[in-house]
């Protein structure tokens, strides 16, 4: 970061008071060094942790090298959080980007009562998961959700306890957490869709391409910024997915759907092991990183005028 | 709505615009469900949710739970409903969502009409503050909020939540300002405009839909956080979603869960209504801009 | 440009003025997690007395995971160097945060009231660190109870079971009779405690040697294997839904008869009364079958912080309160449990809370009471959770008794090591 205080702004051309030139260095100094503190210092700091004995609270006498990685990789429920992870994430982000186009298409179609339906697709992301994660719980239980209200209409072969099942249970968190989020993927995509280049769209239909054609070879090829802003957005809430999953089966049947984010709340302050919870922190900003990182790389490097 | 979707549009047929229609009112009941069930149990007695079915209507209407919810719940040790609990958070959400905005807005600024030496890393190092997972932050903000005496304040609350939605914020101005002609800005400097004259004369008044989608993103985000509420504020300051959760979830209490939908739809107004107003307006922001890059 | 900066500098300037941190001149801040209906409004007296002798309660309550919630906040305030006067903490909880030596010292005023005389030894293990006063107990909860539906058991042949057969006889003649035998919700904390009075009753020296001392043999061997058994015999009884149920949910369902009993400490009563229900008439309160005489015990406490010398009177005022007989008494008949000294009468309680009230007194004089391990009472919270681990996942069929008796060994290990 040495160069960001050396050089000087190449934009400004007109020999005025140094003030002036300063100034948007000024301006976004103290944002950015509230971020290098309070992000990357403590990052740095939950790295010391995850090589420290720390119980309770931080407790930098004791040292215990990669101690606490090992242990963390020896755990059941971390192996299970990891697996529990990449099944989670990959159908998330998979279902929210498929159903937020799809509705995004279907609702850039002169539809009436868009701005009804436009809300409605919205709210869950409003929505705080403290008490909605308690309402899908419900919904969900086969004796007194959607199946009870299935076999009470008639329909006595209705079957549906996957929240029960260790080996399903982990589908249903997708269900709920799809629900909260894809409305906003389906925003983001509509706002894309609007503002695609109608000559593009004119210019293909005189040359007698069908509907489905234009959408698939010219319009969704178009959305190749917007499925990568949806993808770093789910992503992110895939990897800290924690209130949803304590609400509605706080890790359980078992420790079936425990997932990473879970983990490191519950080993850093249920279960007073600080160091194993950094060391899992620190594998989940890894993760986060290797995501994140190269989608920046290409974004901003490929901009650079 | 462009033309050339009209244009798609008219090109379907009834069958498949029955469809669509079909697929968008599934997708709206899916939607609406969660929140159905937690209507319509918040409108029964107790009794009658023990007995089970959790989707059919109450069988006696009642708006007790709600009247409890908001006024007579137990929170703490003395019966308040959520009602004192509201101010805390505004007191809380107001002064947050707009530092960030305002420092998101000036940084979006700097990094796109200022440029200099360095800005996209500068840039990308902001953008990466928005996925630190906020548990590993608890402990090392608890000891700088104390150490600058502000431990326990809504100060403090304020100040963290700033400070984690910068990310959030800088990438949405960033984004939005990238789009906007710098022929502008230079002409303006060539004209004597000084740095924050032409920020307040000739970006801000076409900020408008950018800064919906970040005042959008912002509230909710600080209006439902947990984490930061229940560990930062004082005994005065304890914000609704902290009350929200002491009223859901004792452990060892009767659960009376038609007044917990009550208090969560009640805790949730604020946002619902935010979204709703502005949703027009959110979608209008995220298109010009906040999707792009 | 001026004028902007000179609003948002007044913009902050507005909410940058710390809120007036008034030191009224008796105060105590309390932390706790105890903030549904009864239970608050329980404690409530607690605060009525205090302001009465013109001490100002300054609530913090955080609920949520059984004080999860409220404990990850405690380590932001104690990080902070702000720590709340008073905190409702449980058995290793404590002992891990005296360690931390940031706890104060009751000594002044337990002395000169004679806690050690009145409060079971077993409790005070966990009250007093180094010989000193650190926490006021409010409580005894005891968490080997059965509680049965009067009519199920009447239907089944009218008798409390005593011993482990009887019990399964008696949910096997439930199952028959067409209801769900065992009302039981399917969380990790409830399996454990389950688990407890299931290891209870193979014995007092095998749940000392297994759940307290963590023998690695006791944990492992064969006993626990039967350990196992039982569990999964218990687990038949349980409907096919039980996964994930609150436990409230379960008491629900033996108070409307679908559920014949539910294994579950003593805060359960509280939804049968709740409901409208009688203890003797409507349902009976027994001890796990082949724990008569023990108790496992979990207590609600009151951890007090090192704070400065203006607080510190308010402080030895709030313990003092909450050892009073009289607030144990009028507190302990709301939340279910039986107070925290043996010298409380217990002429306000009712049946239940009378039988819990004796059992106590005689488990503690006879050495058979013991912390329990599904609360916090045995071990501290990495091993018993790597417990909780183990018996859920046996209790939901990922693992075999044989299977799960081993995990148990290792996974005690790893969480100590």
């Amino acid at each position: 970061m040495a160069e960001l205080t050396t050089t000087a702004p190449r934009a400004v051309t007109n020999p005025r008071a140094t003030l002036q030139d300063l100034l948007p260095k000024i301006v976004l100094a103290p944002s950015f060094a509230l971020i290098l503190i309070f992000v990357y210092g403590f990052i740095i700091f939950t790295a010391f942790l995850s090589f420290s004995g720390s119980k309770l609270l931080p407790d930098f006498s004791t040292w215990v090298g990669l101690n606490n990685y090992v242990r963390l990789f020896n755990h059941p429920n971390w192996i299970t959080a990891l697996k529990n992870l990449a099944i989670f994430s990959v159908l998330y982000i998979v279902i929210c980007s498929f159903i937020g186009l799809a509705l995004a298409i279907f609702l850039d179609q002169k539809i009436r009562g868009e701005g009804f339906l436009r809300p409605i697709y919205l709210y869950p992301m409003a929505l705080s998961f403290i008490v909605t994660g308690v309402a899908w719980k419900w919904f969900l239980d086969p004796g007194i959700g959607l199946e009870h209200v299935m076999q009470s209409w008639g329909w006595e072969s209705f079957s549906f306890r996957w929240i029960k099942e260790g080996q399903m249970a982990i589908y249903t968190i997708v269900i709920a957490a799809v629900w909260q989020s894809s409305g906003f993927v389906m925003a983001m995509f509509l706002a894309g869709l609007r503002g695609v280049d109608n000559e593009i769209i004119k210019a293909a239909q005189i040359d007698g391409a069908s509907t489905l054609t234009i959408y698939r070879r010219i319009i969704i090829p178009l959305m190749r910024p917007v499925f990568l802003s949806a993808f770093v957005v789910l992503a992110h809430l895939a990897i800290k997915s924690y209130d949803l999953v304590v609400a509605m089966t706080d890790g359980g049947p078992g420790t079936a759907t425990w997932t990473p984010a879970l983990f490191m709340q519950k080993f850093t302050f249920g279960r007073n092991e600080m160091g194993m919870g950094a060391a899992s922190a620190i594998i989940m900003m890894m993760m986060i990183f290797a995501i994140i990182v190269p989608y920046l790389y290409s974004e901003l490097g490929g901009k650079k005028k | 709505m462009s033309a050339a979707s009209q244009d798609v549009a008219t090109r379907n047929g009834i069958f498949a615009r029955a469809l669509i229609y079909a697929v968008l009112i599934l997708f709206a009941v899916y939607y609406l469900l969660p929140l159905y069930v937690m209507v319509v149990n918040s409108l029964k007695p107790l009794d009658e949710i023990r007995q089970g079915n959790m989707l059919a209507l109450p069988q006696q209407w009642t708006i007790a739970p709600w009247l409890s919810a908001w006024s007579t719940a137990q929170i703490g040790v003395q019966p308040t409903g959520l009602k004192p609990y509201f101010l805390n958070s505004v007191m809380m959400v107001v002064p947050a969502v707009a530092l960030s905005t305002i420092l998101g807005a000036l940084n979006g600024y700097v990094l796109t009409k200022w440029r200099f030496k360095g800005d996209n890393i500068v840039f990308g190092l902001m953008l990466l503050a928005c996925f630190i997972p906020f548990q590993i932050v608890l402990i090392p903000s608890a000891r700088i909020l104390g150490m600058t005496g502000l431990a326990g304040t809504i100060t403090g609350l304020v100040l963290i939540h700033a400070i984690y939605g910068l990310g959030f914020t800088t990438l949405f101005f960033r984004n939005y300002y990238e789009a906007f002609p710098t022929e502008l800005v230079r002409a303006a400097q060539i004209d004597g405009a000084s740095f924050f004259q032409i920020f307040r004369r000739i970006l801000l008044p076409s900020s408008g839909p950018i800064i919906v989608v970040t005042v959008i993103w912002q509230f909710t985000n600080i209006w439902n956080d947990f984490l930061f509420g229940s560990s930062f504020s004082g005994f005065n300051s304890i914000p609704l979603t902290v009350a929200l959760n002491n009223l859901v979830n004792s452990s060892t209490g009767v659960k009376e869960y038609n007044v917990h939908f009550a208090g969560a739809i009640l805790a949730a107004l604020p946002t619902l209504i935010v979204y709703i107003v502005s949703g027009r307006y959110f979608v209008r922001g995220l298109m010009a801009g906040a999707v792009k890059g | 440009m001026r004028k902007f900066l000179m609003s948002t500098a007044a913009v902050a300037a507005l909410f940058a003025a710390p809120m007036p941190m008034a030191h009224a001149e008796e105060s105590v801040e309390v932390l706790h997690w105890w903030t549904s209906g009864g239970e608050a409004a329980a404690l409530d007296v607690l605060k009525k007395n205090l302001e009465s002798q013109g001490v100002t309660w300054k609530d913090m309550p955080v609920a949520g995971g059984g004080g999860e919630a409220a404990m990850t906040a405690l380590r932001a305030r104690v990080t902070a160097g702000d720590p709340p006067t008073a905190v409702q903490a449980l058995g290793f909880d404590i002992t891990d945060w005296a360690n931390q030596g940031v706890v104060g010292d009751l000594g002044e005023v337990a002395d000169k009231e004679g806690w050690d005389k009145v409060v079971p030894a077993a409790l005070q293990n966990f009250a007093k660190h180094d010989g000193k006063w650190i926490a006021a107990p409010v409580n005894v909860h005891s968490t080997n109870w059965v509680w049965i539906s009067k009519k199920a058991l009447d239907a089944a042949g009218g008798k409390a079971p005593e011993t482990w057969d009887e019990l399964v006889a008696v949910l096997d003649k439930m199952q028959a009779n067409g209801i769900t035998p065992l009302g039981h919700g399917g969380q990790a904390w409830q399996d454990a405690t389950i688990f407890d009075a299931v290891v209870l009753s193979l014995g007092t020296d095998f749940y000392k040697s297994s759940m307290i001392d963590l023998d690695p043999a006791a944990l492992g061997g064969d006993k626990m294997v039967e350990a196992f058994d039982r569990m999964t015999k218990l687990k038949s009884y349980v409907d096919k839904d039980f996964s994930g149920r609150d436990w409230n949910l379960a008491s629900a369902m033996v108070i409307e008869g679908k559920a014949g009993m539910q294994m579950m400490g003593d805060w359960a009563k509280g939804e049968f009364l709740k409901a409208g229900q009688k203890p003797g008439t409507d349902f009976v309160c027994i001890r796990f079958p082949g724990t008569q005489g023990a108790v496992t015990f979990n207590s609600d406490m009151f951890m007090m912080f090192k704070v400065g010398d203006d607080k510190k009177k308010a402080q030895l005022q709030m313990a003092a309160d909450i050892e009073d007989p009289a607030f144990q008494s009028s507190f302990n008949v709301v939340k279910g449990s039986v107070p925290a000294r043996t010298d409380v009468p217990d002429t306000a309680f009712d049946d239940c809370g009378k039988k819990g009230i004796k059992d106590l007194a005689e488990a503690s004089s006879g050495g058979k009471l013991f912390g329990s391990m599904a609360h916090g009472y045995a071990a501290p919270a990495a091993v018993k959770n790597a417990l909780y681990d183990v018996v859920t996942r046996h209790f939901n069929g990922e693992l075999d008794s044989k299977a799960a008796a081993t995990a148990l060994a290792e996974a005690v290990a790893a969480a100590k090591g």
